[in-house]
């Protein structure tokens, strides 16, 4: 048997992803941008992409960019906001605990002088509200905060950025990184006065090589990547990769209800954690609000790679939280306060919506036989 | 046009009697390393090696590839000529353009082995020095400190013209000084001591330790990594992945803590040298540098060798880790060594290892394992790969 719990890391893209990156290659190979006929049935073809996205996220078709990754699309909102509010301020507000892709872009705005303010995070990963007030000035010109924390799953105040940052009275763009969030919560960026928010496809069953950007209408931001202007008339610009992007609609249209989804990850996340603290030096590391898609949890005295080699062997994945023994370790598990031994043990174990109860119960009997069979750090 | 290479063999000339032996070691590696870049013959003369590739053979890739080849202490493109001047005084200027452009001084160098040959070397010098000068305007002759030399060669039956030498790697054929086995666990250390003492000519192979689970496969590939980047210099290396966790596990549960790393090293060595032997290797090879760690003490290093019955060879033993890493970096090995994963010397290592340990005391802890047992099942259970 094999069992997959690294969906946070990516996932497999279901048949409809397949499908319907299978017709990129043999229907709409055009570029989008060509006029002919062969053209227009690519520019076609991604404009329906385009609204299923906004279907989703419950805004308009032109508010979604499609660019090449998650990555880019936190580059290009967190770059493009700042860089083109700069002369009203420099004050931007983030959290300790973001992907590298928005935590390496902030350094560089450090590093060109930008005041860069890092929100702690509680003891399960999650940024205080009070803290969030206090963070944003008149002088702040970007909040940029993920929805949903990528290794312990904890879910961020993002619905309260909009009015802190009319409180204080900022310029500021609110740009939310939901790359963990989306097609797992339903998730509405304009009832939340979101302006930026980001997504990729390859954690919803879709494909490598997509990611889209919501960009709230009359929002202007810097081009952080210049061409051709393709994606929101000279925001983004590439080619669009018409395989990946039509693979991320399939995903996309293949998503069923999520709340009823999430009610059921719910219920499979408590069944998995109520079995793993029966195994001995075993401790969670998210908190019981967390997205329930990922749980992080130590086994006390085993490095995460040992165990990780361990379950490996028998077909089970999972991710280790941290890097390594020689490596540094998790920037977010550090934040969380968490002490060395139990970082070093740190493993993440992330479901999609396709984890059933077999795979979880096998899992759980890794973990004990694990726990149980390798000889502990000295 | 003909090019071909020249080789200057360096350290070997000075070999006596057994020069022919070198040379012809030296040549079966340099045959071995062209072999997919065309069809190449090779010549020996005098203290010289010509390579001649034929249409289809790709010159450029060829002098790349030996600048890593040991045994050669520098070579030259050459243009190859008939024994008739006037060719020379035609072609040197065109062949050597691009070198005379970028320089600002030059001088002719020759040499006529061939004494009948009717030009004397002065009189080649100074009829070609003639001919660039009206060529190349902006030049002028320096004959103490010039930019480019330019050598004429009169030999037996062909003229060669070749400027300015390419340094080689210098050292000795691989395999003119026997075969040994490099431990190697995937740090900045062990690729280090095996380029050193390939370059010294010996023939290598290697022995790695993997303790799955606790070592995972990115570290062994990570050893497959570093391996090919020393085998573009050492040739192919045979190496041996010896099963480690039984070992491991046991030392773990069954000795004093302080003493973990000691004993493993021994058992390391005892397993090494079983595969060694075997693979008729006169030694063990090891990136041991005094006072590194706990486990290099010169006290932690005496027990380590104690469990040896086998010449060791450590060639880093007196270098810094500025000095190692400048090697590493060079052999490009360095970016490959820092890669993150776990490897079996630090699986289980204790918090306060012993760093001046009694021999007496490791041999009693190490007593308390059936050790010939272990390490005949770990040795059994060998896999080989070969890497080239």
């Amino acid at each position: 048997m094999e069992a997959y719990f690294d969906n946070s890391a990516t996932t497999c893209p279901c048949p409809e992803a397949a499908a319907a990156a299978a017709e990129a290659f043999t229907q709409y190979y055009g570029n989008p941008s060509s006029l002919h006929a062969v053209g227009t049935a690519a520019q076609r073809r991604l404009e329906a992409a385009r609204e299923t996205a906004a279907r989703l996220l419950r805004c308009e078709s032109d508010e979604i960019l499609f660019t090449g990754s998650g990555t880019l699309s936190n580059n290009a909102a967190v770059f493009g906001a700042a860089y083109a509010l700069r002369r009203r301020g420099n004050r931007v507000v983030t959290t300790a605990v973001e992907h590298p892709s928005v935590a390496q872009a902030m350094n560089r705005l450090e590093r060109e002088g930008f005041e860069v303010v890092r929100l702690p995070v509680d003891h399960f990963g999650r940024v205080n509200r009070m803290d969030l007030q206090q963070a944003i000035n008149a002088k702040t010109v970007l909040v940029s905060m993920m929805w949903v924390n990528n290794e312990v799953g904890s879910i961020m105040p993002v619905e309260a950025i909009r009015s802190c940052v009319r409180r204080s009275g900022a310029p500021a763009l609110i740009h939310v990184d939901a790359v963990q969030a989306f097609g797992k919560l339903p998730l509405r960026p304009a009832s939340f006065g979101i302006d930026l928010l980001s997504a990729s496809a390859h954690k919803i069953n879709g494909p490598k090589g997509a990611g889209l950007l919501y960009v709230r209408k009359g929002v202007k931001l810097s081009p952080y990547i210049v061409g051709g202007g393709q994606e929101g008339r000279g925001i983004y610009s590439g080619t669009q990769p018409m395989p990946s992007i039509l693979g991320f609609d399939g995903a996309m249209r293949a998503l069923p209800d999520l709340r009823m989804q999430l009610e059921q990850t719910a219920q499979l996340r408590d069944y998995f954690v109520a079995g793993a603290l029966t195994i001995p030096d075993v401790v969670i590391n998210s908190g019981a609000d967390s997205l329930p898609y990922i749980t992080n949890l130590s086994v006390m005295g085993h490095p995460a790679q040992t165990m990780l080699n361990y379950l490996s062997e028998r077909g089970i994945y999972v991710s280790g939280g941290s890097a390594c023994s020689k490596g540094h370790r998790s920037p977010v598990l550090t934040a969380m306060g968490l002490d060395p031994a139990r970082i070093d043990s740190a493993l993440r174990i992330s479901f999609s919506r396709f984890t059933t109860k077999e795979e979880v119960d096998y899992l759980l009997n890794g973990l004990a036989s694990g726990a149980a069979a390798l000889k502990k750090k000295l | 046009m003909n090019e071909v290479i020249l080789i200057k063999n360096g350290e070997l000339a000075l070999k006596g009697l057994n020069r022919r032996t070198f040379e012809n070691i030296l040549m079966k590696n340099m045959r071995y390393r062209l072999s997919d870049l065309g069809k190449f013959t090779f010549t020996p003369a005098q203290s010289t090696i010509k390579i001649e590739g034929d249409a289809s053979a790709d010159l450029e890739q060829a002098v790349d590839r030996l600048t890593r080849v040991f045994g050669i202490a520098g070579f030259s493109r050459a243009l190859k000529l008939d024994k008739d001047f006037s060719l020379v005084l035609e072609h040197s200027g065109a062949y050597l353009k691009e070198q005379l452009l970028q320089a600002d001084t030059f001088k002719v160098n020759a040499r006529r082995s061939d004494k009948r040959f009717p030009l004397n070397s002065p009189q080649i010098c100074e009829q070609l020095g003639e001919k660039l000068l009206e060529e190349f305007p902006h030049l002028s002759v320096d004959v103490h400190n010039p930019d480019v030399i330019v050598n004429v060669e009169v030999r037996d039956n062909d003229i060669f013209v070749h400027a300015n030498q390419i340094k080689g790697a210098g050292g000795m054929p691989v395999g003119s000084a026997g075969k040994a086995a490099l431990m190697v666990s995937g740090g900045i250390d062990s690729p280090v001591a095996g380029w050193m003492m390939a370059k010294r000519g010996l023939e290598l192979c290697a022995v790695h330790f993997a303790s799955p689970p606790y070592t995972s496969e990115r570290a062994e590939q990570k050893v497959h990594d570093l391996l090919k980047k020393v085998a573009r210099y050492s040739g192919r290396i045979s190496l041996f992945v010896v099963p480690f966790t039984e070992i491991q596990e046991r030392i773990r549960d069954n000795c004093s803590e302080d003493l973990f790393t000691i004993i493993m090293r021994r058992l390391m060595v005892k397993c090494a040298q079983q595969i060694a032997r075997r693979e008729g290797c006169g030694a063990l090879i090891t990136g041991e540098s005094l006072g590194q760690v706990a486990s290099q003490t010169m006290g932690a290093m005496a027990c380590t060798e104690d469990a040896a019955d086998m010449l060791v060879f450590r060639p880093l033993i007196g270098m810094d880790k500025g000095e190692i890493i400048e090697i590493a970096n060079k052999i490009e090995t360095f970016d490959i060594s820092i890669l993150p994963f776990e490897d079996c010397c630090t699986v289980f290592t204790p918090k306060h290892p012993r760093t001046r340990p009694k021999l007496p005391d490791v041999i009693a802890e190490e007593q308390k394992l059936t050790c010939d047992e272990l390490i005949a099942r770990a040795v059994e259970q060998t896999r080989n790969i070969i890497i080239s």
